[in-house]
């Protein structure tokens, strides 16, 4: 490549200090990913590579992973940030050294029998061989990926996949040797895509000799599941966890605590042991406080997988309130308690509100003002100092009025009143966002990840002593 | 076994020579914590075998096994070491009235009065042990805080007695189920390892290895129903030791092959939720009616 030379300002200046700068640079991408690795961690990952052979790729990364990494969650970064910065390392080391990965094996004048390559790259994937995959991979894109290229990596992986007539629905049609037939397995077609994508990164590297701007994860990778794209089991797993942490963590709390009243019949019991002298005081448990909830939900288009997510995971956790009434609402309000007591299954529920709650009027756009207004008239008698409520919705009113005055007459009647927001808090106030004028009745929480998801239910859980 | 293995490969062989067959960062880990001492804390849902990887590694290095099972509420003196009121208060009333004030309060806060727990025994020991602390997400905070002197450095305060340093390096495995986000202090000073559902070829090898005379396509069939039911929205999904039951259940009744009809029959081994029953029965145990006469 005789151009390479002269764009040779793409490549960096190698990390100074070798191995161990490396490894230092490797820590520096994942504190800006967010993960807490400290100085004790790297430490470790030091000591560690001390009784583990450098070469074994796989025990290399486990040993990193197993001093670095400390939760799934930082797993599940570490992973990506290893892949993205071990293969920027070694393409720029090879840039650097001119290194090319010799093209000429599947040269074009090489016919490629396209019909035994797909049989090939679906036996492959059925069977879960990581080795042929990577091979298959680079030989797909000989075949299909040459000069025709789109100069998007996304797009051209898309591209190659269809052409190779991999999908992960059954094809019936197909003959009945065919591995493709009764459909693939998601996962394996999805490792398939990664490595695509890497070796067409590869191919552009070597080719243009520059490196692409290092891609930050995005915060989609770690956000709620909100769009319908985002894998359903995916947001199985969420709830599945949220619910067991949540549903134990009032118990920590409740045990053995701080200005507990002490128990005197089991203070006079335990004092038995100690001849009648009250040694040790045993004090009453502390019940935690079940608070009586609504939660009010926009389910409008823009919202309604966070709401609907939402609502499930608050159902799940039912037991720890005292009541729980749930709404939804874009231009009116309805009660739909029942449906969520009815259906534990997420997507059931979700179905069902979509169908019959009938909130949606004539526009189908939130109309923020009619809301509070019903909401209001609904509920007025019920609504006392100890209750709480909750809106989730991202304050987006299409113009329409806010009617701040009525929302500031219900929070005046509710004992908490909590607002989630589930857009970044980049977004508030901008448009027709009109968060700031609701912000003033009541507290405020960005809503779109996981993480803060269950920091606010913890908030809301907590046992007050009053 | 040899005291300390050498390389990875020498554990993950031994630990499959005493039953248990695991996953290479298991191994791994496990490799890493015997080299640099550290303890390691395994996380993952229950019943993937995080109990038994300590036991198994008690059996590789030929160590005792001194086992804490945490639960809400635990406390110092039923982890660490407690005094003998009652030994005391004999001491005291035996030497009543003879005995002066001094010599009898140096006397009673000795170690004939301590009352060593798990963690005690565990660092008092005079040869190394693997030690298990289970399930230490049950516990509180408070106790959590008190772990890290004993994990750090290996020793133990007693306010009477002054400090008990470890005389061996135990080998230790904390087990969390995830049910509580332990502090970052903790965490800090172990090593992490996430255990989960094995692969299928993994667990395959798991069954057969427990019930050898299970016969392979049974025994395949067997795991693949288990991941397909693992699938669905359970309370309690079929953990490793569900399918192990599983396999030794249908050795029992002397099934050749998992029909709808057996897996009607067995299928409360592996599900242990009445509502969970239902939607297995309707997912899974359909499916098998309708695949059935195909098969024949």
């Amino acid at each position: 490549m005789p151009a390479a030379k002269n764009s040779y300002g793409g490549i960096p200046e190698p990390t100074p200090g070798g191995f161990d700068g490396q490894l230092l640079a490797f820590a520096e991408d994942l504190r800006d990913e967010g993960m807490a690795v400290g100085t004790s961690e790297l430490l470790d990952a030091f000591a560690a590579l001390q009784y583990v052979p450098w070469g074994a790729s796989t025990d290399f990364k486990e040993t990193l992973a197993a001093t670095l990494a400390k939760s799934p969650e930082d797993r599940r970064v570490f992973d990506l940030v290893f892949d993205r910065f071990f293969f920027r390392a070694a393409e720029a080391q090879a840039a650097r050294l001119e290194v090319g990965e010799g093209r000429g094996e599947f040269g074009a004048d090489q016919e490629v029998d396209l019909d035994e390559l797909r049989r090939q790259i679906a036996a492959a994937l059925r069977d879960g061989n990581d080795a042929t995959i990577r091979d298959l991979a680079r030989l797909a894109i000989a075949a299909f990926g040459r000069g025709e290229g789109s100069g998007v990596l996304g797009v051209d992986v898309q591209r190659i996949r269809r052409a190779l007539g991999l999908r992960t629905e059954p094809q019936p049609d197909l003959p009945e040797t065919d591995p493709r037939r009764d459909g693939l397995p998601r996962e394996q077609l999805r490792k398939f895509e990664q490595q695509l994508r890497r070796e067409l990164e590869r191919d552009l590297i070597e080719r243009t000799a520059t490196l692409p701007p290092k891609r930050p994860l995005t915060e989609l990778d770690r956000a709620l599941p909100t769009g319908p794209a985002q894998d359903l089991a995916q947001v199985h797993r969420v709830v599945a966890q949220l619910k067991r942490r949540l549903a134990t963590q009032g118990q920590e709390l409740r045990g053995r605590k701080r200005h507990a009243h002490v128990d005197v019949r089991r203070t006079m019991r335990a004092s038995l042991q100690t001849g009648g002298v009250p040694v040790e005081l045993k004090f009453r448990p502390q019940r935690p406080r079940r608070p009586e909830i609504f939660v009010l939900c926009d389910v409008s288009t823009s919202v309604t997988s966070a709401s609907t997510f939402f609502l499930s995971v608050l159902h799940a956790l039912h037991d720890a309130f005292r009541k729980l009434r749930s709404f939804v609402f874009i231009e009116r309000i309805s009660e739909v308690t029942e449906v969520f007591e009815r259906e534990r299954d997420f997507r059931k529920a979700s179905e069902a509100v979509s169908k019959d709650a009938g909130v949606a009027d004539i526009s189908g756009y939130t109309d923020y003002g009619r809301v509070w207004t019903e909401f209001l008239a609904l509920i007025e008698d019920e609504l006392h100092p100890r209750a709480t409520v909750i809106v989730l919705g991202d304050a987006r009113t299409n113009g329409r009025p806010p009617r701040d005055d009525v929302f500031a007459a219900i929070t005046a009647r509710a004992g908490r009143t909590f607002w989630l927001n589930p857009e970044p808090r980049l977004y508030w106030n901008y448009g027709d966002s009109v968060i700031a004028s609701y912000e003033k009745h009541c507290t405020a929480f960005e809503c779109w990840r996981t993480d803060q998801l269950e920091e606010f239910v913890k908030a809301l859980t907590r046992p007050i002593t009053a | 076994m040899s005291e300390q293995p050498a390389s990875v490969e020498q554990v993950t062989d031994g630990l499959r020579q005493v039953g248990y067959l695991p996953s290479e960062s298991a191994a791994l880990v496990s490799f890493l914590a015997t080299k640099l001492g550290k303890p390691v804390l395994v996380e993952g849902p229950a019943g993937v075998g995080k109990t038994e990887l300590a036991k198994a590694l008690a059996k590789l290095l030929d160590r005792t096994l001194v086992r804490l099972q945490c639960y809400e509420g635990l406390d110092e003196a039923k982890a660490l070491y407690e005094w003998n009121y009652r030994k005391q208060l004999l001491r005291i009333q035996a030497e009543a009235g003879d005995a002066g004030w001094e010599d009898v309060q140096e006397d009673i806060f000795g170690e004939e009065f301590l009352l060593a727990r798990p963690l005690m025994t565990a660092i008092a020991s005079p040869d190394p042990v693997v030690l298990l602390i289970d399930e230490i997400d049950k516990t509180d905070q408070e106790f959590e805080a008190m772990l890290l002197e004993l994990l750090s450095d290996f020793q133990i305060s007693i306010p009477e007695l002054g400090r008990i340093e470890a005389r061996t390096h135990p080998v230790v495995l904390l087990t969390s189920n995830n049910t509580r986000e332990l502090t970052e202090a903790l965490k800090r000073r172990c090593l992490y390892l996430w255990l989960d559902y094995p692969d299928l070829e993994h667990e395959l090898e798991i069954v057969r290895l427990h019930s050898p005379e299970l016969h392979e396509t049974v025994a395949r069939k067997l795991v693949e129903l288990i991941h397909e039911v693992r699938e669905l929205d359970l309370k309690k999904p079929p953990s490793i030791a569900e399918s192990i039951d599983w396999a030794r259940a249908l050795l029992l009744l002397g099934a050749d092959d998992i029909d709808a009809e057996t897996f009607r029959q067995t299928m409360s081994v592996i599900v242990k939720h009445r509502t969970d029953l239902d939607t297995v029965a309707a997912r899974v145990g359909v499916k098998l009616e309708r695949s059935d006469p195909s098969a024949v």
